[in-house]
């Protein structure tokens, strides 16, 4: 248990700089998810808090205690990998007790953590059990025990749902969150997924390009993104971007969510468009159109509402307060 | 037992089927080849197993004879110059000395050239690599000349050292270490194992199919050398197994003792088959085991 703070942490590699300074501060037992798309710099700045990477410049302190020339184990945290890096040849309990022999535990002592953590992870069963014998599931929640059992202060999380299925993949979301809450332990995880990161986070980090663009509550990051990157990233589908100078508006671009847009008929709303095609989902439906300009929108709407039928012009209505105004540079005005 | 007649299913996918003729053509022709390749070790058998004159008299003998235990027991006990059980124990020594010193140093060479990142590795690298193409005989005046100097004429390890260096041993660990995936000694440093500690508990275990299999290979190497055993050691009772058996043909007018020296023949190749077919077994379970 404890905080963990970065201070205008950067990091290059050679002359390529790929982190360019990102503060964030991470209170006792929060679950932080940092979301991005690949190549964003997420994966590394968690490697630099893991102490698998040097930290170019900028400070990382764990429990208020600069770590930056730290060795992993000396940082008091535990991290789980993608492909979960469970050690082929030993078994669960061996996977899971390595640490701890090597931090030289009492026998004793391995043995009864080892078998905590195997009953809150449903591992009983398997703890003589070699890592390929195990499903994917399975083998999730070895690299999870084997995190657990060394309590550290802080749980690193690199993508550790990626190579699950899809169904595998919400359970064990809800089993992390669940874990993480009954340990209180503090959690920094990474993912490219959305939806992972709006279910999980206490508080999202959304990184783009080296940066992070945005820092808050899954929510707030939704309701109000600071730029343009982040509405675009953040919701599925994505929010409309189009030119503000087509329905009278000032800025470079204007975003509107697509649950925000009300289908008209032509004529009638703020601007025409044309369906190109429409997608019922069940109980929504999404329906994609095209401005005269070029500009796609896609507007989503309740499943039980009237479909528009392909090349139909619609008229588009939205509320003043749901535009999101951005600046040339990107940031919301 | 001939395939009944009977209206075959189509066989699943990727499995052969072969029955009939086809059968038995093909098993006629690997014996006729285990017979012709297996007809000389038989034809050494059976005179390691007769007395001198029934060999010097033709026909030879196709069968074996009573002498079995006699000639063998002279062999092992007196041999010709050195008895050949001392001739064993020194190729055993020699080849079990290649064997795993060469195994332990290109396993430490390969863990520092692919875990670790120090000034001119890839020179080193490179170094090692280079050494592919000075064999033994082509370095071996100069060889010669050191292990003189050392003073390691006729001991074990002027047997063993020179030949201890492996390239190839080094490439082939190097290229497996490069297949473990890096988050397992990313999870070990966060585990909080220092470098050799990785290298005992993950790397160690995780190599021992390639372990095993190398070791079957050197160990031959090791048993087979002719010409190094041959020019450092000139005390018989140094002597190898492989050079030993040429060292018992006689010179000028002497006769050859051959059941002696077919005997000696045959001892010699039966600890290398013992180590292929002992090391097989956990070779091939390995295999088995093997990660996807």
């Amino acid at each position: 248990m404890a905080t963990v703070t970065l201070t205008d942490v950067r990091k290059s590699f050679g002359k390529t700089q790929v982190i360019h300074g990102v503060d964030i501060d991470i209170a006792d037992g929060e679950f932080i998810v940092i979301v991005g798309p690949s190549g964003c710099g997420k994966s590394t700045l968690l490697r630099m808090v893991a102490g698998l990477e040097t930290v170019t410049a900028g400070e990382v302190r764990i429990g208020g205690e600069r770590v930056n020339d730290r060795e992993p184990m000396d940082r008091d945290i535990a991290m789980v990998f993608q492909n979960y890096a469970l050690y082929p040849h030993m078994s669960v309990f061996d996977n899971m007790a390595y640490g701890l022999k090597i931090a030289k535990t009492p026998r004793a002592e391995i043995e009864a953590r080892v078998q905590t953590a195997a009953r809150l992870l449903q591992l009983e069963p398997y703890l003589g059990r070699k890592p390929r014998e195990l499903s994917g599931g399975q083998r999730q929640r070895v690299a999870m025990g084997r995190a657990i059992v060394r309590k550290p202060a802080v749980f690193l999380f690199d993508e550790p749902l990626s190579n699950l299925d899809a169904k595998l993949r919400v359970q064990m979301r809800l089993e992390i969150k669940q874990l993480q809450r009954d340990l209180g332990v503090t959690a920094l995880y990474v993912t490219h997924d959305q939806v992972e990161a709006m279910t999980l986070a206490d508080r999202m980090v959304v990184m783009n390009a080296g940066r992070a663009d945005q820092i808050g509550a899954p929510l707030d990051v939704y309701a109000d993104p600071r730029t343009e990157f982040v509405a675009g990233f953040i919701g599925s589908p994505p929010t409309n971007f189009l030119d503000p100078a087509a329905v009278g508006g000032q800025g470079a671009r204007l975003g509107i969510r697509p649950e925000h847009m009300r289908i008209g008929p032509a004529g009638s709303g703020r601007i025409t468009a044309r369906v190109l095609d429409a997608e019922p989902l069940g109980a929504e439906t999404l329906i994609h159109t095209r401005l005269p300009s070029g500009d796609l929108l896609t507007i989503r709407q309740d499943g039980a509402a009237p479909i528009p039928g392909e090349g139909d012009e619609i008229g588009l209505a939205w509320e003043a307060a749901d535009e999101m105004r951005f600046g040339p540079d990107g940031r919301r005005v | 037992m001939t395939a009944p007649a009977r209206t075959r299913k189509a066989p699943p996918p990727g499995m052969v089927e072969r029955r009939g003729a086809g059968l038995w053509l093909t098993h006629a022709g690997l014996i006729l080849g285990v017979a012709f390749i297996f007809f000389p070790i038989w034809l050494a058998f059976v005179a390691s197993t007769v007395s001198q004159p029934e060999i010097v008299r033709p026909p030879m003998p196709l069968l074996p004879g009573d002498q079995f235990f006699e000639n063998y027991r002279k062999a092992l006990v007196s041999g010709i110059n050195a008895p050949v059980a001392l001739m064993l124990l020194n190729s055993g020594v020699m080849a079990i000395g290649i064997a795993v010193g060469k195994i332990i140093i290109s396993l430490l060479s390969a863990f520092a050239i692919v875990y670790f990142r120090f000034p001119f590795r890839r020179v080193f690298f490179w170094l090692i690599f280079l050494t592919l193409m000075l064999p033994v005989e082509v370095r071996i005046v100069p060889t010669y000349e050191v292990v003189a100097g050392f003073g390691m004429l006729n001991s074990y390890s002027g047997l063993i050292l020179p030949l201890i260096a492996s390239a190839t041993a080094t490439f082939l660990f190097r290229q497996f270490f490069m297949t473990v995936p890096d988050e397992l000694a990313e999870a070990a440093r966060v585990d909080g194992a220092r470098p050799m500690q990785f290298f005992r508990d993950i790397l160690l275990p995780m190599s021992r199919t390639n372990i095993a299999a190398l070791f079957v290979i050197l160990f031959i190497y090791g048993w087979n050398q002719y010409l190094w055993p041959l020019l450092i050691t000139t005390d018989p009772s140094m002597n190898t197994i492989v050079m030993g058996i040429k060292q018992m043909f006689p010179s000028g007018d002497d006769i050859a003792d051959w059941p002696v020296i077919m005997a000696t023949s045959i001892l010699a190749m039966l600890p290398p088959v013992v180590v292929v077919i002992g090391m097989q077994r956990l070779f091939i379970r390995g295999l088995v085991e093997s990660e996807k």
